[in-house]
């Protein structure tokens, strides 16, 4: 299967897809990656634009590409239906919860000092540290195990906190070390 | 460690340009290296600042490290500084998942490919990882006493990693407890 032949989309079908991630945008929690259920539910089960292997695929690629994960959301756009797809999921996704940032966080500004606001993020503080190790731990799950590979996968988790830890190293060359090793089918 | 930002970005083309530089880092996501370029290397923000910001992106729907680019952006240039480190941070790894997308088709079945993206996986775990527990220290000198901090990101944990609760309800659930308290303990 080549990417670049990518089914062509009506229009309806094309506004339905933006219409859903514009939707799924204002749901997103926590990020993104915590809508992926429903956008699979849509896509695959529903609408059968892509497969689940082509999910899966496009969640992986946007993680070992450089930049933020939610490029997922353009990549799955893309397999859907190309350059038009990527674009309806992209700016569906993107668009609500800018506008909503944006609008939040300049009334939260002008209040910053206030003890309400101050409240509102010492308080959030300790769950977002929380939810980072929770996030970590979900991340690593899939490779433990009890074999040689989850030896070297849990190996190469221990390498990365450390070094993250004790040096001033690019998280980069840790990514790299780890393609590198898991290429020789180490992990 | 500085204790305050006393350096700031300087224009934003300054801005456009880091974001660039560290999504360009963030394979597997690119929260780690944002802490390392926004608070370690550039002295942008403190640890503390850093997490609060954190914070609200997570509260807010939408992507996180979108949202912390939005807000950060906008504290220093308005909508323009919003807008260029949002640019920065996505338009050249949108081309390259892209690319990647087109190319990914013939390789997919492919065990280096495989394995090196599992490995790859395994490290953005790690640096997760790290990246929480780097952030630890700021439970220490919270409002609201290092004991109850430690506690609402164990139970937040929990909850998320371990039980799996949707994370609107942990947020909903723990969040306004946590936030009165801690308004209740400031004067």
């Amino acid at each position: 299967m080549s990417a670049l032949a990518h089914p062509v989309l009506p229009m309806a079908d094309l506004l339905g897809l933006f219409a859903h991630f514009l939707v799924l945008s204002l749901l997103a929690i926590g990020g993104a990656i915590t809508t992926a259920p429903d956008m699979h539910r849509f896509v695959v089960d529903e609408h059968h634009w892509i497969s689940d292997d082509q999910f899966s695929a496009s969640i992986a690629i946007a993680q070992a590409a450089p930049g933020p994960n939610v490029l997922f959301v353009a990549v799955i756009g893309w397999n859907v239906a190309g350059p038009l797809g990527a674009l309806a999921t992209m700016c569906g996704t993107l668009l609500p919860s800018t506008a909503l940032t944006l609008v939040a966080t300049r009334w939260g500004a002008r209040r910053r000092e206030t003890r309400g606001m101050r409240a509102f993020t010492t308080g959030l503080t300790p769950l977002t540290i929380g939810l980072l190790v929770a996030t970590g731990w979900l991340l690593a799950r899939p490779y433990v195990g009890n074999d040689l590979r989850a030896l070297g996968a849990l190996g190469l988790i221990a390498v990365s906190i450390v070094v993250m830890l004790r040096t001033r190293v690019s998280p980069m060359w840790l990514v790299g070390l780890g393609a590198v090793v898991g290429a020789l089918g180490w992990v | 460690m500085p204790a305050r930002n006393a350096s700031r970005p300087a224009s934003t083309a300054d801005l456009f340009f880091t974001f660039n530089r560290l999504a360009l880092q963030g394979f597997g996501g690119v929260l780690a290296v944002a802490q390392r370029e926004l608070v370690e290397r550039k002295g942008w923000l403190t640890k503390q600042e850093f997490v609060e910001m954190l914070a609200l992106s997570q509260v807010l729907p939408g992507p996180n490290v979108v949202n912390l680019a939005l807000i950060f952006g906008d504290r220093f240039f308005g909508l323009r500084g919003a807008f260029a480190a949002v640019g920065g941070m996505l338009v050249v790894p949108l081309i390259i998942v892209m690319a990647l997308t087109a190319a990914y088709g013939a390789f997919s079945q492919h065990p280096v490919v495989s394995g090196a993206l599992r490995g790859m996986g395994a490290v953005a775990a790690g640096l997760i990882i790290a990246t929480a527990l780097k952030l630890m220290p700021a439970l220490a000198s919270s409002r609201l006493s290092p004991v109850l901090a430690a506690i609402f990101s164990a139970l937040t944990f929990v909850t998320i990693a371990w039980l799996r609760w949707p994370l609107v309800w942990v947020i909903a659930g723990l969040g306004p407890i946590a936030i009165a308290i801690a308004y209740a303990r400031m004067r």
